[in-house]
């Protein structure tokens, strides 16, 4: 068995746990490409069955356009419910406080735990992968969050074979990353092989972009030039779907996912450090977001 | 050829250098990215370390780089052309066997590393134990630090003696042992130049040539089922499938199944998959299975073939590693059991032994099983299990326990015999 199949297999099996064993499961889809190759293996772990739960998008508001027309055509074609928990009307409600460094990244985090508690999801998808990050490379495939949705690194349940605990009380969840053991070759190799339909930001093409703190990004309605910069065009492609200010793409001629699959193979350096302004912060970053709760 | 998958689980002591040994893989077989390395480089250059520390690169949590040890069970992933590699990073101290016991659960391959300098140690025999415990058919000793002994063959030797004597009182199916030094490299990746009397190849070829696809159970054919898919819709109103993972044995439509516990038998009428029917289904593969006869099953029945049937079962008896630091495992204490895709309850009996990780030694007349302890028990569930003995198989030998008060996961199971068949 090759072992994107065997990758495949794992994740249908985790879906279909969840399906048979917990009360409310969510998808969480933001249109991104991890989070497309979920949808795209739920939709065959239950097939010819519809996909059993709705999803739901944390829209920070500065997401790229592209990206969230994308999240609304394959909702509607897979006759999905699309709940969008808004950053923007938490902030506009005083729920949460926009950031001085204009990131909205953190103050995901009580949208996307209001949303669940006001939707009584028991369960939510999350497409992180392990090979993303250190803190991610310890965390479980059923992770469980107390009822503040909070992730305790220390007190994790053990996790032997593949017999998963999804057992939690009122008010507690569980996050369950299915594609856990992919890597973003895999991703990529398997967007290839199942010929998924992404977002064109994906693929390179000639963008009008900035060159800011050593990174690339390109000139959109949400990055607009200071005094001093100067645009260039150059030919570049995205390999994270961050918010649109502070996504950085990088230089490349793949404009075919093939291609891609190419210079994944090559490259050395991983998507995070390559392109997130936002995980930049401390070496703890993600750990730290992780156990207030974050994706 | 397509790339197929191995799961290794590598254990080792604190100062036996198994995060080093991983980062020097990673960094081998460059599946290493600059940023990482960068990033270790940095903080072992502000630490003032001689060498830079490779370990950094897997030791993710803050208390883990603070305190300088592996806390939890980390994930590490690589490929060659000819093969995509997961390991299980488990740390080797005491207090942490329970997740060893979670690495070695799915893995194929166990490496084990002995200090050279310091010889097989009580850490290294445990390592071997619950990596037998566990089933994993194929056992690696690393030999490491090989520098620090002067690359002497006569060291190597006598560990390999001596771990071999030990191993035959396990039941290790395939044991390999290779000298190495992590920390430069010698036969890691590339082959060493400074131990020519080591005609065996470096760890990586090993790996990458290890045969695993013949470890899978391929004839007992059991079904756990998963989820039951009933679409609801016009097109597909009568459709009825039931999905889940094979767990062993080899099915193809028209196979006679006997559907466990009602005892029915019908045919298989297709094996479906979301690209299509499929001609015949094995381990891990995910399908669903249409019968030729509506008979009634759920979730947590099993389809086997009629004359090849798991023990239907009440009580178990099994080695148990207990994974709960809050509460000990009792006699008489109930506790929430999952076997297969079925839940039920069980109780506790009878605790026949538990088994001193050091000497093999069984130790009689204990009242309990505190974390990180093994030993064999007796339960009885409320109703049936649909088992086989683990060495058989390690899918439907396998359950663990949950307490029901507080949701935790306290104990991995592995069922000994068929008791009372």
């Amino acid at each position: 068995m090759s072992q994107l199949a065997a990758l495949e297999a794992e994740s249908i099996h985790i879906f279909r746990e969840v399906a048979a064993e917990m009360e409310r499961p969510c998808l969480l889809f933001s249109g991104g490409k991890d989070s497309i190759v979920m949808l795209h293996v739920a939709r065959k772990a239950f097939a010819p069955a519809p996909i059993p739960f709705p999803v739901m998008h944390v829209d920070t508001g500065l997401n790229f356009a592209e990206v969230i027309a994308y999240r609304d055509r394959w909702a509607s074609q897979l006759g999905l419910r699309l709940v969008v928990a808004s950053v923007q009307d938490a902030i506009d409600r005083g729920v949460v406080k926009e950031e001085p460094n204009g990131s909205r990244n953190r103050i995901q985090t009580p949208v996307l735990l209001e949303a669940a508690a006001r939707e009584r999801f028991d369960a939510l998808f999350g497409g992180g992968r392990r090979d993303e990050e250190k803190a991610r490379a310890k965390e479980r495939v059923f992770s469980f969050r107390d009822e503040f949705g909070q992730w305790d690194p220390k007190n994790q349940r053990p996790e032997i074979w593949s017999l998963y605990n999804g057992k939690v009380f009122p008010g507690e969840s569980i996050r369950v990353f299915p594609l856990s053991n992919w890597t973003e070759l895999d991703i990529w190799s398997y967007i290839e092989a199942e010929q998924i339909e992404i977002p064109s930001l994906y693929l390179a093409a000639e963008r009008e972009v900035v060159q800011r703190d050593g990174m690339l990004y390109a000139v959109n309605e949400f990055v607009a030039l200071k005094p001093g910069e100067t645009t260039k065009k150059l030919s570049v492609r995205y390999r994270t779907m961050g918010d649109a200010n502070l996504t950085a793409a990088v230089e490349s001629l793949a404009d075919t996912v093939a291609k891609v699959v190419e210079e994944i193979a090559a490259v050395r350096i991983t998507e995070r450090g390559a392109t997130r302004g936002d995980d930049k912060v401390s070496e703890a970053a993600m750990e730290d977001r992780k156990k207030e709760g974050y994706f | 050829m397509e790339a197929d998958l191995l799961r290794f689980a590598t254990a080792g002591s604190v100062d036996d250098g198994k995060s080093t040994l991983i980062g020097r893989l990673l960094f081998d077989s460059k599946s290493l990215f600059s940023d990482q390395l960068e990033s270790v480089e940095r903080v072992s250059r502000e630490r003032g370390d001689e060498y830079t520390d490779l370990s950094l690169l897997t030791d993710g949590l803050r208390a883990e780089r603070e305190q300088g040890i592996t806390i939890d069970v980390a994930y590490r992933y690589f490929a060659t052309p000819r093969r995509k590699f997961i390991i299980a990073d488990t740390p080797g101290h005491i207090q942490y066997t329970r997740n060893m016991v979670t690495g070695a659960s799915t893995a194929d391959v166990a490496l084990v590393l002995v200090d050279a300098r310091k010889g097989m140690t009580e850490q290294s025999r445990r390592h071997a134990f619950i990596a037998t415990l566990l089933g994993v058919p194929h056992m690696v000793v690393c030999v490491n630090k090989m520098d620090l002994v002067d690359w002497s063959e006569e060291v190597f030797e006598g560990i390999r003696r001596e771990f071999t004597e030990f191993a035959a009182r396990l039941r290790v199916r395939d044991l390999t042992f290779i000298p190495l030094s992590a920390l430069l490299g010698d036969n890691v990746v590339t082959r060493s130049a400074t131990m020519p009397w080591f005609d065996g190849a470096p760890l990586l070829s090993h790996l990458e040539r290890l045969h695993v696809a013949s470890d899978r159970n391929l004839v007992d054919v059991r079904f756990p089922v998963q989820y039951v898919v009933r679409p609801q819709s016009h097109e597909n109103r009568d459709y009825r499938g039931y999905a889940g993972t094979i767990a062993s044995g080899v099915l193809k439509p028209g196979d006679r199944i006997r559907a466990l516990p009602a005892g029915l038998e019908s045919e298989i009428a297709s094996i479906d998959t979301a690209d299509g029917p499929v001609t015949e289904a094995y381990p891990p593969m995910a399908v669903t299975i249409t019968l030729k006869d509506e008979i009634d099953i759920s979730r947590g029945d099993m389809l086997c073939r009629p004359n090849n049937v798991p023990a239907v079962m009440q009580d178990i008896d099994a080695q148990i590693c207990w994974m709960d630091e809050s509460a000990q495992l009792s006699v008489g204490k109930t506790y929430a059991i999952k076997h297969t895709t079925r839940w039920a309850r069980a109780v506790v009996k009878q605790i026949d032994y538990r088994i001193d990780i050091n000497t093999l030694h069984r130790v009689e007349g204990v009242e309990g099983l505190a974390l990180n302890e093994i030993g064999r028990i007796r339960l009885r569930s409320t109703k049936p299990l649909f088992v086989d003995p683990y060495l058989a198989n390690r899918q439907t030998g396998a359950f663990i326990l949950v307490d029901e008060s507080t949701n935790r996961t306290v104990a991995a199971g592995m069922i000994v015999r068929e008791s009372g068949s």
